[in-house]
């Protein structure tokens, strides 16, 4: 008996219709735990670096975490991964919400979907019952919409629909995958699944997932809820509200915006507006969410309430969360209302809150400046706000100057031309980041910002604090209930870190314990994506209740799989060292590292040599980045070694180009 | 007749406007009444169910009542706050004409028994899963008859839909095999 995964997975051909269960392999399981970890071991062995996003043996798998449906609070993640069009490396977005313990009561792991429907087609599956229906009729319906539709289609309430709007049909490269409460919007794996011809994933499920040992595994989930009540009551001090407490960042939650307004950039990125949060401001902006805020909702399984129904008068209703409160509103230099009502447009039509504000604000600089002309956008409205919904709409329609936009800012910079590649500023690998312009080096951040392969801060960092605690007497409070460092050298950085003198930033925390830091970061996010578990709980916010000393338990009582931290560690080294290999594979190297030029003002160039250098070494990488024959050897991906000297990858030393075009380029 | 008693009444008092719509009661009561005790879940089997329409802004826990053979006759639609229920959405009774409250695989109804345990939990697994206070647990004493057909009653209700489902030949070839076994 299989316990917490069911052991099956779908197999869908989109070209050929045809549809396949398929019992996986425990002993993957095993070493790639499940969700995002048994995800890469699948885009290693059947998508070469040969096959690019559009191409149809790309893969889009649709995840659920290995301990989804169980009981564990919080566990509910879809992890979707593929082939980025905007990247062209992996991709490996989530999602929160109800849809992953759905597909694991239908008795299902995973759906792998290759092959593209020459019509728009739509999955259902219901338990056994797994079919490939027409949507023609969803073409150009939004996100929600469409869930609304299939659901009455279906005749059940309870089928969790994820789906994309009018971007991922068109293929816009930062094109989302929507499912009511939460999405996977990074990357552009909307558009892959467009260009799958695949509108939505209906699914409904009634079958029972086991655990191995009941007893233990309900104390340990208990033991959860009462942490979570106790972190609920006891927020942290020192910190500000949005980091004192469990979840996501409580967006929906708070009023007081001053904290992001006055330190997040407005438009493209560019103006830091320090006295904007006023009295009357915020007493507007408390009146708008106040009244556009019917609810606060949750996951599946979690009593946090990160999400917020949004119910504007004279449009849909439609549910919110986290930072695309602002994300609109900053870059058009507007007011949360506007925010708001355009965000609603937004998730209908299934984009990316971070990166497509940040594509229209690109466009309206590049036209202040004469790059773009009024011959490049025909009829634009003269407030910003009208402009904002104007390119929005030629954006997901990919029309005119959209079709161009659609791309990133990236690649519209690059096919722009005319000196638009200085206006596409804010990218890491291709990848419009948080409109975050600092003044001096943070080492910490520095680490995650080059080598994170989500490509997204908040993917990476947490745990340890942001900033260093100004009193002795904060840290030794802090560190007294400090359980989740996994050795107590962690509490010690924190300790001596001072915001003045010798141990400050950038010098202190001092290299190797920058690595040290940073390493423990990033692995809990990494085990959270193959658990399924909400990184609200865990990897992001500061003592969370899931850790490295619990969720060894969890997986051993849970899946029956014997677990200790120390192989838990290795396992999920193994598998982010499979996510660096298939990018590896796919021509990234050391230059593809690195923060956007403008993101500190004050930069240390040897201090961020030695960082990477050192950090490169920590994990077993080259100077390149490339995992070395060795340290693969150690985790048993032999075969990762075996396929890099066949290319000829670790002998070349890294001289394969980054991929040089987008994946449009081959359009039909 | 029975004699009059004393008893206590357990109610769940439920305030849908604390409700976030999580169905952590769902998961926790499914595996409650597992068997072995939490060695599986599924929401599909629990004894409170989430009317969930999220872009209604709908939100309603319905605990399982009585199990009742026939479908009702009318069916009403209710407007409250400018939202339309549909039909049957507050309804306990596992009947006929869906498959809420039912076991996926048997078809026996289902119905919340206030979990039920020795020794009393301190309250109902769902009221201690809901940490929004939308399930509150309360109690009350009233004077009460016995009613010893009761138990009686709920056995037979339980073999009624094993009939109507399988056929009561097939339930009565069952009982056969199964008190043969047993003896
Ligand atoms: S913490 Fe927030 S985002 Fe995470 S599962 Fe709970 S409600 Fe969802
Ligand atoms: S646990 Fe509480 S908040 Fe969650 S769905 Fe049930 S009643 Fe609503
Ligand atoms: S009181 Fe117990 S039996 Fe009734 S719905 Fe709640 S958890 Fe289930």
């Amino acid at each position: 008996m299989r316990y917490a995964e069911t052991g099956f997975n779908l197999e869908i051909d989109l070209s050929r219709g045809n549809i396949e269960r398929v019992e996986n392999d425990p002993a993957e399981t095993e070493l790639y735990l499940g969700g995002l970890g048994t995800n890469a071991k699948i885009m290693w062995d059947r998508v070469p670096p040969e096959i690019d996003a559009f191409s149809p043996d790309n893969l889009l798998i649709f995840s659920a975490g290995l301990l989804c449906g169980t009981p564990a609070v919080g566990c509910n993640r879809t992890i979707v991964t593929t082939i980025s069009p905007q990247t062209g490396l992996l991709a490996f977005s989530m999602m929160g919400g109800f849809w992953a313990p759905e597909l694991k009561y239908a008795g299902y792991d995973k759906v792998i979907l290759r092959g593209k429907s020459p019509d728009p087609v739509y999955l259902y599956i219901h338990n056994d019952k797994v079919e490939i229906r027409d949507a023609s009729h969803l073409r150009g319906k939004g996100s929600n919409e469409t869930a609304d539709i299939l659901r009455r289609e279906v005749k059940d309430s309870n089928a969790q629909v994820a789906a994309i709007g009018m971007a991922g049909e068109n293929r816009v490269f930062f094109a989302s995958i929507e499912q009511g409460r939460s999405s996977a919007s990074r990357a552009g794996i909307g558009a892959v699944m467009g260009d799958k011809g695949l509108k939505a994933i209906v699914v409904r499920g009634t079958r029972d997932i086991n655990v191995a040992r009941p007893a233990e595994y309900m104390q340990l989930c208990n033991e959860v809820l009462q942490y979570i009540k106790k972190r609920e009551d006891n927020p942290i001090p020192g910190v500000m509200p949005i980091l004192a407490g469990l979840g996501s960042p409580q967006e929906m939650k708070i009023h007081d915006e001053k904290w992001h307004t006055e330190n997040f950039m407005w438009g493209n990125s560019r103006v830091r507006r320090k006295d904007f949060w006023t009295e009357d401001i915020a007493k507007e902006w408390t009146r708008t969410l106040e009244t556009a805020r019917t609810r606060l909702i949750s996951c599946y399984n979690c009593p946090m309430k990160c999400g917020g129904t949004i119910s504007i008068p004279g449009l849909p209703t439609y549910l919110m969360k986290c930072f695309s409160k602002l994300t609109y509103t900053m870059a058009a230099f507007s007011n949360l209302d506007f925010g708001l009502k355009i965000a609603q447009r937004a998730t209908e039509y299934g984009v990316d809150g971070f990166s497509a504000p940040q594509v229209m604000a690109f466009a309206l600089e590049l036209y202040e400046n004469g790059i773009l002309t009024d011959g490049d956008m025909p009829e634009l409205p003269s407030d910003n706000e009208g402009r904002f919904y104007y390119l929005l709409d030629k954006i997901v329609r990919r029309e005119g100057i959209g079709d161009v936009l659609a791309n990133g800012t990236y690649w519209a910079a690059k096919e722009i031309g005319k000196g638009a590649e200085e206006y596409a500023h804010n990218n890491i690998k291709k990848i419009e980041q948080l409109p975050l312009k600092l003044s001096m080096l943070n080492p910490i951040y520095f680490l995650m910002y080059c080598t994170g392969e989500k490509i997204n801060i908040t993917q990476i960092e947490g745990q340890f604090p942001q900033m260093p605690f100004p009193a002795r007497e904060q840290r030794e409070e802090f560190v007294k209930d400090w359980i989740q460092v996994p050795d107590d050298r962690f509490k010690q950085y924190l300790l001596d870190w001072e915001p003045r003198g010798e141990n400050s930033m950038p010098f202190y925390p001092t290299v190797p314990m920058c690595c040290d830091i940073v390493d423990w970061q990033e692995k809990m996010h990494y085990i959270d994506d193959a658990l399924g578990m909400c990184a609200g709980l865990s990897s992001f916010p500061l003592k969370p209740p899931y850790h490295i000393h619990n969720y060894p338990k969890f997986i051993s009582s849970g899946a029956g799989i014997d677990m200790d931290e120390a192989k838990l560690s290795r396992a999920a080294k193994r598998y982010r060292t499979l996510v660096r290999a298939i990018n590896i594979r796919r021509g990234m190297r050391r230059e593809d590292e690195r923060p956007p030029e403008n993101h500190w003002k004050k930069r240390f160039p040897e201090l961020e040599k030695e960082l990477l250098d050192t950090y490169y070494r920590f994990k077993g990488w080259n100077e390149q980045g490339i995992p070395t024959r060795e340290s693969l050897e150690e985790l048993s991906l032999d075969y990762v070694g075996e396929d890099f000297e066949k290319r000829g990858v670790l002998a070349g030393n890294g001289d394969s180009p980054a991929p040089g075009a987008p994946a449009g380029e081959a359009k039909e | 007749m029975g004699e009059k008693k004393k008893k206590i009444i357990k109610t769940i008092r439920v305030d849908v406007d604390k409700c976030n719509g999580c169905r952590a009661c769902e998961v926790i009561c499914s595996a409650f009444h597992a068997e072995p005790k939490y060695s599986s879940n599924n929401p599909a089997r629990s004894r409170v169910r989430v009317i969930r329409h999220p872009l209604r802004d709908i939100y309603v826990p319905v605990y399982a009542g009585e199990y009742t053979p026939a479908e009702c006759m009318g069916r009403d639609r209710y407007t409250i706050d400018g939202k339309e229920y549909e039909e049957c959405a507050f309804c306990r009774a596992a009947c006929p004409s869906r498959d809420v409250f039912k076991e996926p695989d048997s078809g026996l109804p289902l119905k919340c028994d206030m979990c039920e345990s020795d020794p009393d939990l301190e309250s109902p697994m769902c009221v201690q899963w809901c940490l929004n206070d939308a399930l509150v647990y309360e109690t009350r004493e009233e004077e009460l008859e016995e009613d010893p057909a009761a138990r009686q009653q709920e056995v037979e209700v339980g073999l009624e839909a094993l009939a109507n489902k399988y056929g009561l030949q097939k339930v009565m070839d069952a009982v056969a095999r199964m008190s043969k076994k047993d003896g």
